[in-house]
Parts: C-alpha cells; sequence; structure tokens
C-alpha cells in the first residue's frame, strides 16, 4: 500500500484522478454495503493494460480484501453458486457475502494469472497482494474449520501461487528471490515445500523424458532460495498464529520440515536434468541439502549415478560423496580407481578446479593408502601437468611433491640413483585405467623435469624442487587453489621495479625477430601500405 | 745527640767492612726464593735477596729519621747548624774549612739582579764601550727624536695604540674633547710625516739600487771586454776539437733527436657531450624552422629569381639563412657551386635525403608493382602533396648538379610551387604534446614517414638535456605514442605502416626511459588483462584479443628482452598471450587466424629461450583437429578451448579435395575479417589451407624449440597421432605434405629413453674443523674481558691493598725499632745507674750492708733520675711491649677513609 501510494506521488505525469478514485471506491466499498457493486470498477482497472494501474488496483484491491476478510464479510464455507445464490434462500447478508466472496475470487484468479506478466514490478506487487490475502485467509479462514490437519492454513492459496510461480516459460528467477522473504516464515516454508513437491511430480509426470530447461530452472531456484532452519527452537517466525494444538502442528517440527524438505529434493532429482543442472545441484548439494536430510544416504543413487557420467559433473559429485563416504559409512567399492580415472586433462581447466584439488588432497591425504596407487596418481597428474596451465601447475607441483612426502617410498619417482646409469623408456602407461596397472613406480617424474623449462618463473622455481632432497614441510595447497592467472600477471605487474632491462637490438620495424615472422602479420602491413 | 752510638752490632760492624761482592757472595747473606715453577719468558726480580743487608739499611734509615724525631718529641725547639758540610761526616775538616770561606766569598760577589747584564760586563758595540755611547751620543741625536724622547705617556700610547681609550675619552668633559681634537690632529700629521719619511726612504732606496746597477753594470761590461779577452783562447781549442768529435754521432743519438723533435700528438678538439650535442641538434632545427617559415611567407622574391630552386626543402638542410645566400648564387653562377664545401655537405645530405624517400618508395613499390601502380602513385603524390614537389625539385636539382649545367631562370610557376612547398613542408620545432589529443592533432593527415619525422623532431627538441621539464614530456610522449599505436591498429583499415615507421621512435624513447616504458607498457597489458578476466568471470571464456593488443605485444617483444626469467613486461605479455590461447574458444577463421598470430607471437617470446609454453601446443594440436574430418576414435585427448565435437570443430575441414589442387601458399591477412563470410567455398577452403600451412609451420618450429625437453615425445603424442592418424599425407596439398613429414621426421628421430631421476649431487659438507682458535696475547698477567674502568679500578684496589700492607709492615718495623731503641736506653741508664752506684760503693768502700741504705745513700740527683724514671714508666706502663702501640697505629691509619692512601714509601727509601 505504501508502496503505491509513493508512486502516485512521485509520478506526476498520471493523472492523479483514477487513483484517488480507487481509493475512495475501496473507501466507499467499505464505508457502505450499497455501494458494493463498485467492486466492479476495481476489477476492471485490474484488467487494464497499464502496469501502474494494474499495480495500484492491485493494491486497492489487497486493501479491500483484508478489511472484508477482517470483518468476516466473505462467505465462510462451501460457496453456492452466484445465480444459485440470488436466487437461493439466503439472506441479505448472506447474499453480501456470497457476492463479496465470488468477487474475491475472481479477483484472487486475476491475480494469479498477472503472475506470468512480463513486467516484473507487476509480478512483485501482485505476489505481495496474493500474500497478504494468504496471511488474512489464515487467520481468517473461508472454509468451516476442520481442525483435521492443515489446522487454518490458506493451503490452497498457497498451492495455487507455488504452482504459478514454478512457470514453465519465464525465468522467474528475480520473482522467486522476492518470494524468498515468505519463505522466512515457517509455515509458509512446510506448504511451499509441499506445494513443490505436489506441482514438480504433477508436471514431470505429464511430460516426461523431456527436459524443461526454464520449469527446471524455476524450481531449482526456488529449492536453492529455502533457507532450512538448524535447530527446532529457531521456529518461531509464522506466518499465520494458531490458537490452539500448536504442538501438533507440523509446520512446527523441524523433523517434519526436514521431511518435507528431503521429499522435495528427492522428487526434484528423480527425474532427468540437464548437464547444466546436475552442476549446479552438485554445487550445492553436500552444503545445502544433504544437511538437512533425515537419511542422506538416500542420495546416494544420485550422486553415483553423477559420478559416473564423468567430466565436470564427476568432479562435482566427488564433493556429495565426499560427505556421505566420510560422514555416512558409505562404502564406495573402486572409488580410487574412479577418481584416478577422474584426472584428465580438462581437470585442469574446469572452473571447479579448485574443489577437485581439495578433495583429492583430503582423499589422498591418508597414509594408509597403497604405494603403487599414490605413485599412480603423482605420475598422472604429472603427466597431465603438460597440458596445464601456470596456475594450475602452482597447485599440482606442489600437490605432488606433497604426495610424495606423505609416502617416502614414493620418493624413487624423483630419485633413484642406479649402478648402471642406463636410459629407459617410460613404463607408465598412461591409457590403462586400473592403477595397479599402469607401473608408475618404475617410472620417473621427467614431466616435472620438463617443466623446469615452463615459461612462468614461478612455475620453473617450483619445479626445480626435485633437483634437491625435498624439504620436510607440507606445501600449503589451500593458498594457491583459488589463485587466477591475473592475479599472477598482477604479481609481476604490481611488484616495485628498480631496473628494467632492455632490448639491445635496435628495433627499426615492427616485423624483425630472430625468427622469420610467419608473415600473418606482414600481409597486413603491405596490404595498409597499398592501401595508402 | 752528637754522639754516635758507642756499641755497634757485631753483624754490623762485619758488613760495613766487607764489600758489596763479598755480601752478595756470601751464601749466609744471600737468601733465595724458591721458585714453584719457571715460567718462560718472564724475568723475576726477585728470586735472591739479601735480607740482612736490607735489615742494616732499614735501620740505618730509621736511626736517620725516626729515630731523630723520637729524640725531638717534646721538644719546643731545636738546633739547626746550617754551616756548609756540618753534618757531612764524610768531608775533611780542612775541605769544609776550604769550601765555606769560598762560599763566603762567592756571597759577597753575587749578583743583584738576576737580569742585569751589565753588572760585570761591559758591552762594547765596535769596540766602542756601549755605556761610553750612551752617554756620547745623547746629544747627537735629531730634534724630532728628542722632542719625542720619553713623552712615553698614557696619551701617546693611547694615540698610538689605540685600544679602550675612546671610551675613556668619552666619559671626559668637553674640554677634553678639544684636547682630543687636537691630538688626532697632531697623530695625523704624524702619521702623514711618517709616511713621507719611509717615502723619502724608499725612494732613496731605490736610488741607491739603481745606482748599485748601473754601477754593476757598468762593471759587467768592463768585465767583459777583459774576459773577451781572456777567454778567447778557449774556444778556439773547443773549436779544433769539434771535427774529430762529430763521427761520434751516433745513429742512437740521431734518433733521440729525432724523436724529441718529432710532432708530438696534438690535443684535438674535444667530443661535444650529449647536451651540446642535443642543443646543436635544437638550433639547427630551429633554425630550419625559421628557414621555412621565411620561405613561407615568400620573401626571397626580388634577387631570387634564379635561385629559389636550390632553396627547396632538402637544400635548406644545411642551416643557411637567407643573407648569406649571395656566395651561393654567385658560385653557382660560375658553375662551380658544388665544388664547394659547404655545398658539398650540402649535396651529401640532400643525397642522403633522396636516398631515404627512394627506399620509402620502393618500400611502397613492391605492391604497387603487383597492383595497377599507376593510380596509386597519383594517389601517392597527392597525399604526399607537396612534399612530392619538392623530391621533384630536389631530384631535378640533382640532375642538375650532377650535369653541372648552368640553370635558366625559374619559371613563375615554379616559385609557386616552391612557396607551396615550404608551406606544406615539416615545421622543425614542434611542442611535446601534453595530450593524447594533442599528439592526434600534430600527426593528423601527415604521411607515415612524415609521422615518423614529426615524433624525432619532437624528441629531439624536448630532450631532457635542454629543459627540465622535458623528460617528463617525453615519458608522456611515450605513453601516448602508445596509445597512438593502439588507435592506429584499431582503424579500419588499420594503419601498420604508420605503426612500422613509429617503431624506432618508440625504440629510443624507451631506450631513454626504460622506467616510464615498463609502467606504460604494464598498464596497457594490465588493462587488457583486467578486461578478460571480467569477461571470463562472467561467460567464462573470453574473445580473441583485437589487432592492436597483437601490435602491442609485438611491440613488447620489440623493446623488451623476452628471454629473461622474470622480467617486469615480458613475463605478464607471454601470461596474457597463454590466457588467450587457454580461454578463447574458436568460433571462426578470424579467431582461428588471431590464435595462430598469438602462437606466431608465443614462439617468438620463447625462441631465444626455449622456454616451454603447455599453451601454445595445446592450442596447435587444438588447431590441426580442427582439419580431421573424422571425429571418432581418437587417439589424443583435447585440451580446452577445444572440443572433440561441436559447432566449431569443423572449422578447417575442407569442403571440397579439389581446392587442394588450386591452392598456392599465401600468408593469412588479419584484415579481411568482414569479407570471410560473403567468399565462395574455394576461397574459404584456400584459407583453411592457409591456416593449417601456418599451423604446421608454427608445429614445425616448436618441434626444433623443444627437442630437448625430457618429455618431448608426451607434449607432442596429440600432434603424432594427429598427424600420423588423422591427418594423413594423402588428403594434403603439396607442400604441407612436406612439412608434414619433417614433424614426423623430428618427432621419431626424438630419444625415447632417458635416465632416471636423481638429486643433484650435493657438495659433501666438510667436517667440523676443531683446531683451536689462536688469539694472541700481547699483555701477560693483565686480567682481560672487562672494560677499562673496572680494570682501572681493580688496579687501584690492588695497590691500595699493597700499599696498606706496606704501611703497616713498616709501622710494625717503627714500632719495634722504637721499643728496641727505648729499651736500649733503658738498659743504657740502669747501667750507668749501676755503675754510678758501684762507684758509690767502691767509694764507701763496699761491704754487706750496702744495698740496704742504698736509697739513703743516693745523691739527690741521682734520686732525681729515679724518680723521673719512674713517671715515665708509669705513663707508658706497657711500652716495653711493641704490640699495644702498634695497635693503636693500626687504628690510627685503618681509620682513615680507605680512600687516603698512605704516601708510599714514607718509610722507607
Amino acid at each position: 500500500m505504501a508502496l503505491t501510494e509513493k508512486r502516485n506521488v512521485s509520478s506526476k505525469l498520471n493523472p492523479k484522478r483514477p487513483k484517488i478514485d480507487i481509493e475512495s471506491i475501496v473507501e466507499g466499498i467499505l464505508g457502505s454495503r450499497k455501494r458494493a457493486n463498485d467492486v466492479f470498477d476495481i476489477l476492471e482497472s485490474l484488467r487494464s493494460a497499464k502496469e501502474k494501474d494494474v499495480i495500484s488496483a492491485a493494491s486497492a484491491c489487497s486493501k479491500l480484501f483484508s478489511t472484508l476478510l477482517e470483518r468476516k464479510d466473505l462467505f465462510i464455507g462451501k460457496l453456492p453458486d452466484e445465480d444459485e445464490a440470488l436466487n437461493g434462500d439466503y439472506s441479505a447478508e448472506e447474499k453480501y457475502h456470497i457476492f463479496m466472496r465470488h468477487r474475491y475470487n475472481s479477483c484472487v484468479e486475476m491475480l494469479l494469472e498477472y503472475l506470468h506478466h512480463e513486467v516484473h514490478e507487476v509480478k512483485e506487487s501482485v505476489l505481495s497482494c496474493l500474500m497478504k490475502f494468504a496471511a488474512a485467509e489464515g487467520q481468517h479462514p473461508l472454509e468451516d474449520m476442520d481442525w483435521s490437519e492443515h489446522y487454518s492454513f490458506p493451503r490452497q492459496l498457497i498451492q495455487l501461487v507455488v504452482d504459478n510461480i514454478l512457470s514453465k516459460t519465464t525465468d522467474n528467477s528475480l520473482l522467486i528471490s522476492k518470494f524468498q522473504e515468505y519463505l522466512e516464515m515457517e509455515d509458509v516454508r512446510y506448504y511451499v515445500m509441499s506445494s513443490i513437491r505436489v506441482n514438480v511430480s504433477a508436471v514431470m509426470e505429464k511430460n516426461k523424458e523431456v527436459l524443461l530447461h526454464v520449469y527446471q530452472n524455476n524450481v531449482f531456484t526456488l529449492m536453492s532460495s529455502i533457507n532450512m532452519p538448524s535447530q527446532e527452537s529457531e521456529l518461531t517466525n509464522f506466518m499465520v498464529k494458531q490458537e490452539a494444538k500448536l504442538e501438533d502442528w507440523k509446520a512446527t517440527k523441524l523433523s517434519d520440515h526436514k521431511r518435507g524438505f528431503e521429499k522435495m529434493w528427492l522428487g526434484f532429482l528423480k527425474y532427468k536434468l540437464p548437464v547444466s543442472m546436475y552442476k549446479k545441484v552438485l554445487v550445492i548439494l553436500h552444503d545445502a541439502v544433504l544437511p538437512h536430510m533425515i537419511k542422506p544416504t538416500l542420495m546416494i543413487d544420485f550422486l553415483t549415478a553423477a559420478y559416473d557420467v564423468g567430466g565436470a559433473i564427476s568432479l562435482l559429485a566427488l564433493n556429495g560423496l565426499f560427505v556421505l563416504i566420510h560422514q555416512h559409512n558409505l562404502d564406495y567399492p573402486d572409488f580410487y580407481r574412479k577418481l584416478y580415472n577422474l584426472l584428465e586433462p580438462s581437470v585442469f581447466h574446469a572452473k571447479y578446479r579448485a574443489r577437485f584439488f581439495h578433495l583429492v588432497n583430503l582423499f589422498l591425504s591418508s597414509s594408509h593408502l597403497p604405494v603403487y596407487l599414490v605413485a599412480a596418481f603423482a605420475k598422472r597428474l604429472a603427466r597431465l601437468a603438460l597440458t596445464a596451465p601456470p596456475t594450475a601447475l602452482l597447485i599440482v607441483l606442489p600437490f605432488i611433491y606433497n604426495l610424495i612426502r606423505r609416502h617416502p617410498s614414493c620418493r624413487v619417482l624423483i630419485h633413484k640413483p642406479t649402478a648402471e646409469d642406463e636410459a629407459l623408456e617410460d613404463p607408465y602407461v598412461m591409457d590403462e585405467e586400473d592403477p595397479v596397472h599402469c607401473c608408475a613406480l618404475e617410472s620417473s617424474l621427467w614431466e616435472i623435469k620438463t617443466l623446469q623449462k615452463h615459461y612462468h618463473p614461478d612455475v620453473a622455481k617450483a619445479a626445480m624442487l626435485i633437483n634437491t632432497p625435498l624439504p620436510v614441510q607440507e606445501d600449503d595447497i589451500s593458498e594457491v587453489l583459488e589463485i587466477t592467472t591475473h592475479e599472477l600477471m598482477e604479481r609481476d605487474l604490481k611488484s616495485e621495479t628498480k631496473s628494467v632491462p632492455l632490448e639491445f637490438e635496435t628495433a627499426t620495424e615492427l616485423l624483425r625477430g630472430c625468427l622469420a615472422w610467419p608473415v600473418h602479420l606482414q600481409v597486413c602491413i603491405n596490404q595498409s601500405r597499398s592501401e595508402i | 745527640m752528637g754522639k754516635p752510638p758507642k756499641k755497634k752490632s757485631l753483624a754490623d760492624k762485619v758488613r760495613k767492612t766487607k764489600t758489596a761482592s763479598e755480601i752478595k757472595n756470601n751464601p749466609f747473606e744471600v737468601k733465595i726464593n724458591r721458585k714453584k715453577f719457571d715460567v718462560l719468558g718472564r724475568k723475576s726480580k726477585h728470586d735472591v735477596g739479601l735480607p740482612g743487608v736490607s735489615r742494616s739499611k732499614a735501620i740505618n734509615k730509621r736511626k736517620e729519621t725516626l729515630l731523630k724525631e723520637y729524640k725531638q718529641k717534646n721538644k719546643a725547639n731545636k738546633f739547626v747548624d746550617r754551616r756548609f758540610g756540618e753534618y757531612d761526616t764524610k768531608m775533611a775538616p780542612e775541605d769544609k774549612i776550604l769550601q765555606r770561606f769560598a762560599i763566603e766569598r762567592q756571597r759577597v760577589h753575587e749578583k743583584k739582579d738576576v737580569y742585569n747584564l751589565n753588572e760585570e760586563e761591559e758591552l762594547t758595540h765596535y769596540g766602542q764601550s756601549l755605556a761610553e755611547i750612551e752617554k756620547f751620543n745623547d746629544n747627537v741625536n735629531s730634534d724630532d727624536e728628542s722632542e719625542e724622547k720619553g713623552l712615553l705617556s698614557a696619551e701617546l700610547t693611547a694615540s698610538h695604540f689605540g685600544g679602550g681609550g675612546g671610551l675613556l675619552r668619552k666619559k671626559t668633559s668637553e674640554e677634553q674633547e678639544e684636547q682630543g681634537n687636537q691630538r688626532a690632529k697632531s697623530r695625523q700629521e704624524l702619521i702623514e710625516e711618517l709616511i713621507q719619511k719611509s717615502k723619502l726612504e724608499k725612494r732613496e732606496r731605490q736610488v741607491q739600487r739603481e745606482e748599485a746597477q748601473e754601477l754593476t753594470e757598468k762593471l759587467d761590461q768592463e768585465w767583459k771586454s777583459i774576459q773577451a779577452l781572456m777567454v778567447k783562447k778557449t774556444p778556439k781549442s773547443e773549436q779544433t776539437d769539434k771535427p774529430e768529435e762529430k763521427p761520434k754521432l751516433e745513429e742512437y743519438d740521431m734518433m733521440v733527436r729525432e724523436l724529441g723533435f718529432e710532432m708530438k700528438a696534438q690535443p684535438s678538439e674535444r667530443m661535444k657531450s650529449p647536451e651540446e650535442l642535443a642543443k646543436e641538434e635544437e638550433e639547427k632545427l630551429q633554425k630550419l624552422e625559421a628557414d621555412r617559415l621565411r620561405r613561407m611567407i615568400g620573401e626571397d622574391g626580388g634577387d631570387g629569381v634564379q635561385r629559389p630552386a636550390h632553396l627547396s626543402a632538402d637544400d635548406l638542410n644545411d642551416g643557411f639563412i637567407l643573407d648569406k645566400h649571395d656566395k651561393k648564387t654567385l658560385s653557382y653562377q660560375d658553375g662551380k657551386w658544388n665544388i664547394g664545401k659547404e655545398t658539398e655537405a650540402n649535396q651529401k645530405e640532400e643525397l642522403e635525403e633522396e636516398q631515404g624517400e627512394e627506399e620509402e618508395e620502393s618500400d611502397g613499390g613492391e605492391e604497387e608493382d603487383e597492383s595497377d601502380g599507376g593510380e596509386e602513385e597519383e594517389e601517392e603524390c597527392s597525399s604526399e602533396e607537396e612534399d612530392g614537389h619538392s623530391d621533384l625539385d630536389s631530384e631535378q636539382e640533382s640532375e642538375e648538379e650532377t650535369s653541372s649545367k648552368p640553370k635558366q631562370s625559374l619559371s613563375r610557376e615554379e616559385l609557386k610551387a616552391q612557396q607551396e612547398a615550404a608551406k606544406a613542408e615539416l615545421p622543425y620545432t614542434f611542442p611535446a604534446p601534453e595530450s593524447y589529443e594533442d599528439l592526434r592533432r600534430l600527426l593528423r593527415g601527415h604521411t607515415p614517414e612524415n609521422q615518423r619525422l614529426i615524433v624525432a623532431r619532437t624528441q629531439k627538441c624536448n630532450h631532457p638535456s635542454l629543459a627540465a621539464g622535458n623528460k617528463l614530456k617525453l615519458q608522456k610522449l611515450f605513453g601516448f605514442l602508445l596509445e597512438y599505436i593502439g588507435e592506429l591498429a584499431t582503424r579500419s583499415p588499420p594503419e601498420l605502416t604508420t605503426v612500422d615507421k613509429l617503431i624506432p621512435e618508440l625504440y629510443t624513447l624507451c631506450q631513454m626511459f626504460p622506467l616510464a616504458a615498463c609502467q606504460a607498457m604494464q598498464s596497457i597489458l594490465g588493462d587488457a588483462a583486467h578486461s578478460m578476466e571480467e569477461v571470463l568471470e562472467v561467460k567464462g571464456h573470453a574473445s580473441f584479443p583485437t589487432l592492436d593488443m597483437l601490435i602491442y605485444l609485438k611491440v613488447t617483444a620489440l623493446l623488451f628482452p623476452t628471454s629473461d626469467f622474470r622480467h617486469p613486461v615480458t613475463t605478464p605479455a607471454l601470461l596474457l598471450i597463454c590466457q588467450a590461447l587457454t580461454k578463447c574458444p574458436v568460433r571462426s577463421l578470424q579467431d582461428l587466424t588471431s590464435g595462430l598470430v598469438l602462437c606466431c607471437l608465443a614462439v617468438e617470446y620463447v625462441s631465444l629461450s626455449k622456454r616451454f609454453l603447455p599453451e601454445l601446443i595445446n592450442f596447435l594440436s587444438g588447431t590441426l583437429h580442427l582439419a580431421v574430418q573424422d571425429k571418432t576414435s581418437l587417439g589424443y585427448t583435447l585440451v580446452p578451448p577445444f572440443r572433440l565435437a561441436g559447432k566449431y570443430s569443423n572449422l578447417l575441414v575442407l569442403s571440397s579435395s579439389e581446392c587442394c589442387e588450386s591452392w598456392s601458399k599465401e600468408s593469412l591477412p588479419l584484415s579481411v575479417r568482414l569479407e570471410l563470410d560473403a567468399r565462395s567455398d574455394l576461397d574459404k577452403d584456400h584459407y583453411r589451407l592457409n591456416c593449417l600451412s601456418t599451423c604446421l609451420d608454427l608445429v614445425k618450429r616448436c618441434c626444433l624449440l623443444y627437442k630437448d625437453l625430457p618429455s618431448f615425445i608426451h607434449v607432442f603424442q596429440p600432434i603424432r597421432a594427429l598427424l600420423s592418424k588423422h591427418l594423413l599425407t594423402q588428403t594434403l596439398p603439396k607442400p604441407l605434405q612436406k612439412f608434414h613429414s619433417e614433424i614426423l621426421d623430428c618427432l621419431k628421430e626424438a630419444p625415447l629413453t632417458h635416465s632416471r631421476l636423481v638429486f643433484e649431487k650435493k657438495k659433501p659438507i666438510p667436517l667440523k674443523l676443531l683446531t683451536p682458535k689462536i688469539v694472541e696475547v700481547l699483555d701477560y698477567g693483565k686480567k682481560r674481558g672487562s672494560t677499562r674502568e673496572e680494570r682501572e679500578r681493580e688496579r687501584l684496589k690492588h695497590k691500595y691493598k699493597k700499599e696498606f700492607k706496606g704501611a703497616l709492615r713498616e709501622i710494625r718495623k717503627d714500632s719495634r725499632f722504637l721499643a728496641r731503641e727505648k729499651l736500649s736506653e733503658v738498659m743504657n741508664r740502669d747501667a750507668e745507674r749501676k755503675r754510678k752506684v758501684k762507684e758509690k760503693g767502691r767509694d764507701k768502700g763496699g761491704g754487706a750492708g750496702f744495698h740496704k741504705n742504698k736509697q739513703s745513700v743516693m745523691n739527690k740527683s741521682q734520686l732525681l733520675d729515679l724518680q723521673k724514671e719512674k713517671k715515665r714508666k708509669t705513663t707508658h706502663n706497657n711500652t716495653t711491649g711493641a704490640s699495644y702501640h702498634c695497635v693503636n697505629l693500626m687504628r690510627k691509619y685503618t681509620q682513615q677513609s680507605p680512600g687516603t692512601q698512605i704516601p708510599p714509601g714514607s718509610y722507607r727509601d
């Protein structure tokens, strides 16, 4: 209300009359029942094409009907048909109530439609209006109180709102972020979660095996914006205050919340997801989802499936798996073999490189691992390092050194003095999937020797370390995990330089070089010369 | 007192009679101090002692001092005989008397005053007694002197020596002031007199000197005349000798003389300092500018009808101003003008310039030949406008010069053209641009060569040695130039020729201000990296750098050394290249071209240092992958940004195989981006083959660069797989086949085996040496290791202790000695009394009853004696025991503060 009023004041361009009219109409309707028919005017302006009108009408509606709800001027119970009501045997009071209830229903319908409007402001105001209705309805239920399960909560209205928010056509992430405010309230959250579950199963059953990108995206955004409380004592913020039987109300129980949450996520993940969605889910899974589930092990199927997908998704699934293995006693067969096979050149280029290396570091920090496995990891990482960018190399090299430090028998990889100085071919088999058979222990890390010639001074320096026995202290990888190329450059650019060496060969023209320039620019120059 | 002691100990007697040597040799006298151990190099003074001698010495001394004091005790007066030799026992009485007499005489003749020299001797001067002179010469003195003589009053001294007199005088009354004035007058006069006198004297002396000189001269002359007579014989004899000596002159002497007379290295003109050179340069340019302005106005009208042609742009570089040109015209009219020195220089410069221009033309000419040259030449003429004309003029001129034809008068048109040329000609001085816009304005509308000239001249005019702010200006200019180059590259079409021309200027500026250049370049690279990072954060990938960035990267390589291990500019630049190669997906042939240019840059960056660039190999293998038709069953893995399959993974796949025949190798142009889409398939295929050939060329270079790397095989494994399995030779055109086979050969040649990795052999760490550290000790026995003050305190303490002990010992000895003396005194007295009693007894006639009546018998005097004795005994009732006295004395000393020392040796010798 305040918002719309402000708008009215601020926008001088619009003639003030219709607003004042709407305001006065609302006042009139509320003032006397004789002017009840004016409600059509409001509904008419709600249908208007202008966004401003719609917004003001919506605010007017919310004011009107919430007052009416408060006054209990809306018909309660099973609503008879309008015509029937006119003809039926009702008192004038009842007729008025029935009439208003019909107007209320049509208003809600229209508002729900407006949730698909393309202008965000409209959606936002409509949503706030609807949620006001919901709050009012919760306080003054429109149905006969059955006192059974749901107490006095406008479950249907919430279901309708959720159904409309989870649009199949438009990306509603902005609206959802607005909706997040209401999700702070415990009862709203609880019922929204169940409505999402209902909605998802309904929608996905309808379109089997078809990816609904926008819809799933909306669902994910809504689900990820749910902040679960961690303790039952935190459950204090309710939209609808229940007078009685508070103890039995499910919305007040954390376990019920968790159950709803779990059902919702499982219901969502049951269906096929697009690749990007997989990534998004996996990114937040271990942090935002698993802790709030009653049985996190139910996620095992999903995670193993994701782990088998390969590529970045496997990397991300690793995190969830780690939580399950670490905290929930999951026994994963051939885990290290799979991890070993995850090491691909793309690992160094992936966005989730830091997270991956953090986890691999965790997995390989155990001192009970067999030496061949550690050696295989070290050798494979070294081999992959031949294609890695400098930022990744700054992670990988200390990583390998740490492996060798933890498992001193791996030292043969960098130091294997033999009596006869024989040269040998690298016995390591890169294509072997089983680390047992890859002969890493018989090999040496010539790759690091190669990297001593790397162009970046920091990498070259790091690679030089294998020339001497490694220092005992482990390197802290976490410092370099997040480093970017830009930061690397900044280091050189920002450092104070006292003297700048200069090229001593006099530059006479652009394309002077010590090797014959492969003539791209030459042509350019020649061309531009001829153009001149 | 004067009595010598009656009795002397026997030992003393013996000692006295013996000589010193006898005593020393007497084993009973000698006491040897036993040494516990010998210390090498230490001399001890106290190994042998003569206790007897020293004791007797001490006793003697005490007798002379302590004993006397003791005797004098309680006595108010004492008699001192001061007669000469009174106490000297050794002296014979006769000697004594003689001496005393002599002294008596001396005393009579003793001087009254120490300083009175004239008392006894008479001083003489020139044989005359000084006293006499004083007496009689008084009257001879001049009046002045007599006047002044004896006038040594306070006033006079004040007038002569100044001092504090002025102050005193002021305090006195007015009269005194008047007097003072008078005095001042007299003083002035005095001074004047003095001056006059001194002048007079001076003159007199001068006159004297002159006279003396005249006399000596005269004497000399006379002497000469005599000498000539006297010496004449000797030179003759010499002359006769000479002919004999002549042959003796040896070659050596000749040589020496020759060398002596030989020209020595003459000091040449000093080298000009850079500042001077810069100044000259600037002056030259300013002069040229003045000339140019003058000609622009067309001042050389009236008499210069024939000459203007020679005063073209090129002509003026010799810096002659118009007023002096008549010489030139003359020489010109003669037809010999080109022989003259100046004109020669002139000509040279002209020729140089012409050559430069010819070069430029020839640079441009290559393409002109290919394309239809005629039009373009015209275009060039029009674009270069009057410069061309001046060229023409100069060409004409040079022709004329060589043929040395007398030139006909210039037509009016030529004159006009020349004026225009002057207008169009570049100014010779430029203000340093204050902003980038200034620079652009300065360079706008000029040909590349002229732009270079402008920048060069700006640089010269604002040489840092010319003015204080110039350094900053030129540093800024570098930044602006860089910006300008970027702008040139972004124009369409890119004006790379201008960039090309500006490179030397950039280079020189960079050499002048390395730090500023470094910062400018760093900021450009930093901006580029920053913008790329921003895009990357949003999208996850970026687009390839544009042409200006490529040019910047290339310029970086030109200005800064790329082979440094870490360099503030080139290291980030290389990182930027690699970042672009990994993060920019190839989506079109243009992208690919940019990528390949980046690869070229990368190869160039590491060509000297042979550093390993993984990104380069990744990109090249990815590029080759783009050309693979069948993307299944690959034997290699790809690295982002390339993908195994996708929309853009077939970029280099040829649409038809016929194009191979029609293709001839060309280089890849960058600036044809827009037209590519519109081209035909055949053109596209040709372009693809161009890309492929460049890529293979780069791969070959990389092979050669990296073949020494231990993991060479593994690094090139994807490329090897690509070339051997997927990009088969048959599908490629001929020139590519050559590359193909060369690369594969290179890969096959690479060694497969390597020796195992071992740590570098450490140098064995030497064992710890345990030889003692030798410190030279120069002062034995001294305590070391504390501060000087502490040592001093220690020393003093020690000394005090020693002295204290010594004093104690002396005191004990003193008291012992005294006790002994007293005892002996008492004994003596007793013995005397006994003797007296005995005498009395003998007198009385002895008998048994003598003892009983002893007292009564004693006479009065004896009785008195005895009483005295008794009294003394009661006062010193225990003094015979030395210990008591000693303790008392000790107390006395110890009560003194420890700081006050007993004067050492007060009781010893």
